[in-house]
């Protein structure tokens, strides 16, 4: 279902090589299925040609290996971008945390990523191979004799079927055509869960993070978590913990990340994409998006470099504290 | 209630003795509470001191198994656990456990060698302990030599056993060097390594090494090139330990368990293991 | 041998249940199954296997292990051991019952560790035969058999009945409580199915997958090839593949002040955490790759060393499925064994 294909990317990720451009490529990597693909730095032509994939299950947002990637290489590193991912590369620039010199990034367009979850709840477990024939998925199975025609619209990431935005809002070089910021109704379950009773609240994410393992993936997949030492890995810092010493503290990790990162995460999604156990963690983050729309106006981090998020910017018509305690009560 | 045996619960100690040694290195005296020691040990264990609280770490044992009355720990501040015990009063409980760890070979391989202790700053605690361990059972070995390090007169431990004692035994040589030149010291001045080839020992000891690391990597260096064998070397390592018994895995370095397989290694075992302690 | 109509099988674990907690693979309601304790009425999950692995019955993610009570300078340390309820663990997978082996040759080694022992002693085994693996799965490179659980009790389940079998004395006694609501049968259903599971098993897109490059005293082949670099390269450092690993079994422990004394507990940890192996005065495994090696090699190269040659993965597939960045131990085991 993806517009750009493979055949593309490789052949442009080639030629900047060849041509100096750029000395690495931060691509995806094929893997054992057609699904599990891998995040890689290439650095010649023989190892794109040979492992360089783009496909509907690409979804890994790249913006965050720049910090590291770019760190010690000569030259630049060339990085594919899909819409949502532009974002974070802003907002990562706004905050110094890579070298813009150092990246020659190129826009691409994106139709949505599956959700390799949603393929199994469709045709079962056991799939050998995933393929696109142009508009349906054709899923086959160990199982079954011919492959599974599955519409792609069915099997989107949560992310992708709420998508904020087809349009890139960083990019030295763009692939195929931009598109506009979208309508989502990605607040609706925000919504949602603003209109239940605060018991009927506090059971919904008692539910949802006690199945937390705290594995940190969400932390370590997020763009906007990049402390050089997170204070949850601080041993000094007191807070330093694998596993909760009860579920309370397990409820207290992610609502300080969330808070952690409210005003510089731009809805991107990695944290629910990567939780091994279906946390809808976005949901805490769209929460604080939300009220900053609602209390300061409306606000999109890393739309632009060097904005300030409404959190650490101070003007005279900002909402005085008295009335946010009222906006809460109400909510409650 | 389930009463079998279990490593993990610690027994209680009480501090009877806090000795400073130098600005950053106390020495502990542990005893329960009824005043025994809390368990026998051999030459080169560890035990697992804690504060409740505050954490668990490992220490090696430094006072010698020969003496019965009490143990004795010497702890450099350097972290959470350490910081705390270095403000703690006499009477004040810790918990204790263990003895943890493959000892040295005191009664085997050692038995009838000439012994030559190289150490370098705290590097000196663990080998204490097998040091006064060799000197209590004397007749058990050869001619025994010590060299001992520090950056300053000062950072030396043990400073007044080493004087008072270890000197004036026969057939015990102690051989001193701090980093640098100070008032008051006409001793010799330079670096561990440096001074073991100045000294420039037979080949017939047995070497015993514990220090920083790269006083060890540099001392191994020079005592290969005096024609020692690695097999002649022993030394003792240090990683980060939690339950002392190879179960957590914290201390896993190829297939050994430092606190298990070690702490006391000796070098030509090393040499098997991947460069990660 | 002993079968059940699939109709009886909610009496079964009535019975079952009457004298001990029993525990089973349940629906979520997000789909996923997790163990859960069964209540009158609970239904089976038809899921392949559990998010979680079921060493959490025996070595769970966090558990106290003691308490202090501290008045100026004294100390008192309360031991909070209590003996484990008999319980029973239904539907086990073949691969998480070889788990347990793995486990039990940390946990129960010298000196044994009494928190597990007494889950282990108290906790009763049923496991439950493949049908359809997913493409994840390669527990036979371990030679696990899907079809052949082990376990106390090892059960079938077809179309419309349940195949019991005891392995163990333990299976035996629970095999008598349900006596009257089994009848003996002979296993021709279940081998018919085990020989069908066998075909799939070789259509499974890692039935290849072998181990022959890996195993005790392999360190010096594998630890410094330069694969590793590439392998580690895009690994995050979360703990994903540690805790939805069943053999994963490193682990911490600490303190924390209840404000009212302190409690020791213990959970799981992590080599694939940064702050691992810190120490208050360096870090002997610096960077990714150093920490990502050290979990596959423990895997397969350490714990075989120490183990007659068995090793620390049963082929699983949780972290395949799990992993952020798909990297998991079927791709490095094939880079490093030269695909």
């Amino acid at each position: 279902m993806q517009k750009i294909t493979k055949e593309q990317l490789t052949e442009k990720a080639v030629s900047l090589l060849r041509d100096g451009t750029v000395t690495h490529v931060l691509g995806w990597s094929a893997g054992e299925f057609d699904y599990d693909i891998t995040p890689a730095v290439f650095s010649d032509e023989a190892s794109l040609r040979k492992s360089f994939v783009w496909n509907d299950f690409c979804g890994a947002n790249f913006s965050k290996y720049l910090v590291s990637k770019t760190r010690g290489i000569e030259g630049k590193l060339l990085v594919f971008l899909k819409p949502c991912d532009t974002y974070s590369f802003n907002q990562l620039l706004t905050e110094h945390r890579f070298d813009r010199e150092k990246v020659y990034a190129i826009g691409i367009p994106c139709e949505g990523m599956a959700d390799i979850d949603k393929v199994k709840a469709i045709c079962g477990d056991g799939i050998s191979s995933v393929n696109c024939d142009g508009e349906k998925l054709l899923v086959q199975s160990i199982y079954e004799d011919a492959p599974i025609s599955v519409s792609p619209s069915d099997v989107l990431a949560e992310r992708c079927v709420n998508c904020k935005s087809k349009k890139h809002v960083a990019y030295d070089e763009l692939m195929g055509e931009d598109g506009d910021v979208l309508d989502s109704a990605r607040f609706d379950e925000v919504s949602r869960i603003e209109a239940m009773s605060p018991d009927e609240r506090f059971l919904f994410w008692q539910n949802e993070l006690s199945r937390c393992i705290r594995c940190n993936a969400c932390r370590d997949a997020c763009p906007a978590c990049t402390c050089e030492v997170c204070v949850f890995n601080n041993p000094r810092s007191g807070v330093e913990n694998k596993s909760p010493a009860n579920n309370f503290e397990e409820q207290m990790f992610h609502i300080i990340r969330a808070f952690h990162v409210a005003g510089r995460c731009t809805d991107c999604g990695e944290c629910s994409r990567v939780c091994p156990q279906n946390i809808p963690l976005h949901l805490l983050n769209r929460k604080f998006i939300k009220e900053m729309n609602e209390c300061y106006g409306e606000y999109q981090a890393g739309e632009t470099v060097g904005s300030k998020s409404p959190l650490t910017d101070y003007t005279l018509e900002d909402l005085e504290p008295g009335e946010v305690f009222d906006r809460g009560d109400i909510n409650a | 209630m389930n009463r079998r045996e279990e490593t993990l619960i610690p027994k209680i100690g009480v501090i009877t003795d806090v000795r400073i040694d130098t600005p950053d290195i106390k020495t502990f005296r542990v005893v329960t509470p009824d005043g025994k020691k809390a368990f026998d040990h051999r030459p080169g264990q560890c035990a697992m001191l804690s504060v409740p609280g505050v954490g668990e770490a490992m220490f090696s044992i430094t006072s010698s198994p020969t003496n019965e009355e009490f143990m004795e720990f010497s702890i450099k501040k350097c972290g959470c656990v350490t910081e705390w015990l270095h403000q703690a009063e006499v009477g004040q409980q810790i918990t204790i456990r263990g003895p943890y760890g493959k000892p040295f070979p005191v009664d085997d391989e050692f038995a009838g060698k000439n012994m030559l202790f190289i150490a370098g700053g705290v590097g000196l605690a663990p080998l204490r302990s097998v040091i006064n361990y060799c000197r209590h059972y004397r007749d058990r070995y050869g001619k025994i030599d010590i060299v001992y390090g520090s950056r300053s007169k000062d950072d030396l431990l043990d400073y007044r056993e080493i004087i008072d004692e270890w000197m004036t035994d026969a057939g015990v040589d102690v051989h001193l060097t701090i980093d640098r030149e100070e008032d008051g010291w006409d001793g010799h001045v330079g670096f561990v390594p440096n001074y073991v080839k100045e000294l420039g020992f037979d080949t017939d000891k047995t070497a015993v090494l514990c220090g920083p690391p790269i006083m060890i990597k540099f001392t191994l260096d020079g005592l290969v090139s005096l024609g020692f064998d690695k097999t002649q070397i022993y030394t003792t390592l240090e990683l980060r330990m939690k339950c002392g018994v190879g179960k957590c895995g914290r201390c896993n370095v190829g297939a050994k368990y430092v606190c298990k397989d070690g702490p006391v290694f000796r070098c030509d075992e090393l040499d098997e293991l991947p460069d990660e302690y | 041998m002993r079968k059940c109509s699939l109709n009886s099988l909610q009496s079964v674990f009535g019975k079952i249940a009457s004298s001990a907690l029993l525990y089973l693979p349940v629906d979520s309601a997000d789909g996923r199954a997790v163990f859960s304790k069964w209540d009158d009425g609970t239904p089976l999950s038809n899921a392949l296997n559990t998010v979680r692995s079921p060493k959490d019955f025996f070595f769970p993610q966090t558990e106290d292990l003691m308490r202090f009570k501290t008045e100026g300078k004294s100390i008192e340390v309360i031991d909070v051991r209590e003996e484990t309820e008999d319980f029973v663990v239904f539907g086990v997978r073949a691969c998480d019952v070889k788990s347990f082996d793995i486990l039990d040759r940390v946990f129960l080694a010298e000196p044994r560790d009494s928190y597990y022992a007494s889950r282990r002693d108290h906790g009763v085994i049923v496991s439950l035969a493949c049908t359809r693996p997913s493409e994840t799965c390669f527990c036979s490179t371990f030679g696990i058999d899907a079809a052949s659980p082990a376990g106390d009790v090892s059960c079938w389940k077809t179309e419309s009945e349940m195949f019991w079998q005891a392995n163990t004395e333990k299976g035996e006694a629970l095999i008598k409580k349900i006596e009257e609501l089994t009848e003996e049968c002979s296993d021709e259903a279940v081998k018919e199915q085990q020989e069908k599971t066998a075909r799939i098993m070789k259509k499974l897109p890692l039935a290849g997958l072998n181990t022959d490059a890996f195993g005790g005293g392999k360190t010096e082949e594998l630890f410094d090839r330069p694969e590793w670099t590439e392998l580690s390269e895009a690994c995050l450092g979360c703990g994903t593949c540690t805790f939805v690993c069943p053999t994963c079994q490193c682990y911490d422990i600490k303190d924390f002040n209840t404000g009212n004394g302190v409690i020791r507990y213990r959970c799981w940890d992590s080599c694939m955490y940064s702050e691992f192996t810190k120490m208050a005065h360096g870090n002997n495994r610096l960077s990714q790759k150093e920490r990502f090696r050290q979990r596959f090699m423990h895997k397969l190269v350490y714990y075989p060393e120490n183990n007659d040659g068995l090793f620390s993965c049963v082929g699983c597939g949780r972290c395949l499925s799990k992993c952020p960045i798909s990297m998991n131990i079927a791709k490095v085991m094939k880079k490093l064994g030269g695909e």
